[in-house]
């Protein structure tokens, strides 16, 4: 709320007092600027968590393949071609004449080296999953390698074309992760050239880029830097020291949009909203195991209205476990109207004529949460609210001690429905449904690469899961950027602002 | 003056023990902080692995106790975050602190001082409701806000002084501004009440009698013994300023180590808050110690009492 009136109190403030010339522009020199709320702790990809890391990572190293933004469609990159030996055995022709930022040619040595390395539990690496499901690489010549398979996966190509990326052997055996965290090298795009940390990264334009899906970069040079105040990078992109800034609050946005000075455009993310319940009864025995109370609370919450009033922007509601552009995902399932009338009806029918009273838990968005406190209030459904760290709650969440909460899911932008229906369905920490047949529909899903056997087996489950409301998707979110009008830029669904893709007007 | 000063330094070292303890058992009821190493998508079985090779799964006096004795080595371990030395960690950022700290405070006295001294000397004119308007506003101003305006002000509307960041001295003048600007009313009250009481009593009406010019009086008769108080009160706004600079350090962007502490608060990073609180209270108790010792420089009496 604080936060909220600063920001305004700071656009207020700029249009009484009205404007002086750009101080300086980005597009004079050829520096795209761009700020980070965060740093990220290291650069080396494989070690980072953050989504700084994951935005710089993509102009930085390439990935054998690559996913076009805006068809979703997977394009050889650092490969030229692939096939599908069988179900578990992947063999990749390579690009030749690639050469790494400090010199390092590319060539088979190096997918290998990378792809042995972080399947390796003593690599150190964080995000396992993004490399868990190869039992191995093998190299066939110096621009061939197989990747083999611990099972059939195949959203294998989407990881193939997003979080492994490639990084040069000779480099990387010598300096090791404290090395590629303050001087990253890559085939990519960019190269960095400066790291202050905690301060800015900079990087140039690579101009040995190879002739490529991403395309060589057009802009010259990118300054990234740290600016946790969302009140601040406003300041600076005002006063033209900045290019581009992501996050602005969407009330913001629509004040720096109406103001005219800034392009502020907007776009859906992968992440979604949801409301989750004790389906099985893991905390105890309570209203949230009866069927007609889930229903009950689905109709109770007036998602189109609340997405309309607060979450905004090119956010929607999401009536299925997934975000719709998700390999897999089905939105042909039950939807749930926003009736309140029906949801008393089916709380007495369940045994609640006066309603009853709940533990609530959520973690991001105070202003949602409340409003959907106020619906559930509007049914007689009284809560209890905590409103927690995402560390906290997760932990809370992982020990079965929470009946009912608002959480949100990304999916890692990964663009496959097994992203979210594994980490909710499988019978993992996080699932309160352990429903067997979803999980065996699921598996199957995930398995096979078949894509007309995977779709059918997800739309199962998915029915299943918006029948049973074992999970209630509420919305996806958005996320707004404002940049300078000399910039051209359009934002994608999987959060990543692809700085080779950027030009000048 | 020995006497009292071990005294004092084995008072300070009592505090020092005792923060470190307090924030180290309150930072483990705040979070388990292999979950937020983790990030969003680690597995149950990352995190146990996380806990079991950070060693977060010892008791929590075994914990504290091998970070005591390798901080006595001048260890301070490893940002669990940056995957850097902690104490490099806090080095790195420290100046930037210390720059913003020592020019607000110098600031501070250097506006409140001649305001209080002006205001005493002529209680209830108009320099006096002046300087209370300065003291009243510097204390009902919050810092984030004025902060703002300043940007708002020097960056957007008139582009003199960059917003953020702190490559040169031109990025630390508004920083400095709001962060002496919130020190400065306590040092001009205090400064004030000390030069009324003083100006009254006996000695300067000797010393005028004299027939001193009025500047010796206030300077070398006045000024001495109604500083006493505000020495102290300084050295306690000079750790304030070093502590309290967060919320300007975020507005500003300057990633000092106050900043740092917050950041590493949230990201649960046990290392980093551990040498940031150590630091900052060694500095803390060395600033209170030394001030005690000019006060005890100043004033015979305290030394003696």
């Amino acid at each position: 709320m604080i936060r909220k009136l600063r920001a305004s109190a700071l656009i207020v403030a700029t249009a009484c007092l009205g404007f002086s010339p750009d101080a300086q522009a980005g597009k004079a020199d050829d520096t795209l600027s761009f700020a980070f709320a965060d740093q990220p702790p290291t650069l080396d990809i494989y070690v980072n968590t953050g989504r700084q890391g994951i935005v710089l990572s993509r102009s930085i190293w390439d990935s054998l393949l690559y996913r076009d933004p805006q068809t979703n469609e997977y394009l050889p990159n650092l490969a030229t071609s692939y096939k599908w030996i069988n179900d578990t055995t992947m063999e990749f022709e390579l690009r030749q004449g690639v050469t790494f930022h400090n010199g390092e040619p590319f060539n088979a040595d190096d997918v290998v080296y990378t792809i042995n390395w972080a399947i390796d539990p003593n690599s150190g690496i964080r995000t396992r999953r993004n490399v868990d499901w190869m039992k191995g690489a093998e190299k066939l010549g110096d621009y061939k390698v197989r990747i083999l398979l611990k099972e059939p996966f195949p959203a294998a190509l989407e990881y193939l074309a997003g979080p492994v990326l490639i990084y040069p052997n000779e480099y990387y055996a010598k300096v090791g992760t404290e090395g590629m965290g303050v001087a990253p090298v890559g085939t990519g795009p960019y190269k960095v050239t400066a790291v202050e940390p905690g301060k800015r990264i900079t990087m140039e334009r690579f101009e040995n880029y190879f002739d490529g899906p991403k395309g060589k970069a057009r802009i010259g040079k990118v300054e990234v830097r740290a600016i946790s105040e969302v009140n601040t990078q406003l300041a600076e992109l005002l006063s033209g020291r900045l290019d581009l800034m992501w996050r602005v609050p969407t009330d913001q946005a629509e004040k720096l949009a109406a103001m005219g000075r800034v392009t502020v455009k907007g776009s859906a993310t992968m992440r979604i909203g949801y409301i989750s319940f004790d389906v099985m009864g893991r905390v105890g025995k309570g209203p949230m195991n009866d069927l007609r109370v889930r229903q009950a609370i689905a109709h109770a919450i007036d998602r189109k209205g609340i997405v309309k009033a607060l979450v905004k922007g090119e956010a929607d509601v999401v009536h299925s476990a997934c975000f719709p552009s998700q390999v897999g995902c089905s939105d042909d399932v039950t939807r749930y109207d926003y009736d309140p009338a029906k949801a008393k009806a089916l709380l007495a029918e369940a045994g609640y004529p006066d309603g009853f009273e709940t533990p609530f838990y959520a973690y991001r968005d105070r202003r949602l949460s409340e409003a959907i406190i106020a619906n559930l209030a509007a049914v007689g459904i009284k809560t209890q609210y905590s409103h927690l760290k995402y560390t906290a709650l997760r932990a809370k969440v992982q020990a079965g001690e929470v009946p009912f909460q608002f959480m949100t899911w990304g999916s890692y932008s990964i663009n496959d429905t097994s992203a979210i229906t594994g980490k909710f369905f499988k019978g993992g920490k996080d699932d309160y449904a352990h429903d067997p047949d979803v999980a065996k529909w699921l598996e199957i899903a995930d398995t096979s690469t078949d894509l007309a056997v995977r779709k059918e087996n997800y739309r199962k489950a998915l029915r299943r899961i918006a029948d049973q409301v074992y999970w209630l998707p509420l919305w996806s979110y958005n996320t707004n950027y404002a940049m300078s009008k000399d910039l051209e830029f359009e934002p994608t669904s999987d959060e990543i602002p692809r700085f080779y893709l950027m030009h000048w007007k | 003056m020995l006497v009292y000063s071990l005294k004092r330094l084995a008072l300070a070292l009592v505090v020092a023990v005792t923060v470190s303890i307090i924030s180290f058992g309150l930072l483990y009821l705040s979070g388990d902080p292999a979950i937020a190493m983790g990030g969003e998508s680690a597995t149950a079985e990352d995190i146990q692995a996380i806990r079991v090779f950070y060693g977060f799964d010892r008791p929590l006096v075994v914990q504290y106790l091998d970070w005591v004795a390798r901080a006595l080595h001048g260890d301070l371990g490893k940002s669990y975050y940056f995957d850097a030395s902690v104490f490099d960690l806090v080095f790195q950022r420290l100046p930037v602190t210390l720059t913003l700290g020592l020019s607000a405070i110098l600031f501070a006295i250097a506006l409140a001082v001649p305001l209080g001294i002006a205001a005493a000397v002529r209680p209830n004119s108009l320099i006096d409701r002046l300087a209370l308007l300065i003291s009243v506003m510097g204390q009902a101003l919050p810092s984030f806000w004025f902060a703002l305006m300043l940007i708002v002000l020097l960056s957007v509307t008139y582009p003199l002084l960059p917003p953020s960041g702190s490559e040169t001295w031109a990025h630390f003048v508004m920083p400095t501004v709001v962060l002496g600007y919130y020190a400065t009313p306590a040092i001009m009250r205090l400064t004030r009440a000390g030069m009324l009481e003083v100006l009254t009593s006996d000695y300067i009406r000797t010393a005028r009698a004299k027939g001193l010019r009025p500047p010796v009086v206030l300077a070398k008769h006045a000024l001495r013994n109604a500083v006493i108080p505000v020495v102290s009160l300084a050295a306690v706004q000079f750790g304030f300023m070093l502590g309290g600079s967060i919320v300007v350090e975020s507005v500003f962007a300057l990633h000092g180590a106050g900043f740092l502490a917050w950041e590493s608060i949230s990201r649960n990073d046990l290392p980093t808050v551990q040498g940031l609180i150590l630091v900052f209270s060694l500095i803390y108790i060395t600033l209170t110690f030394l001030s005690d010792l000019v006060n005890a420089w100043l004033d015979p009496r305290i030394r003696i009492g």
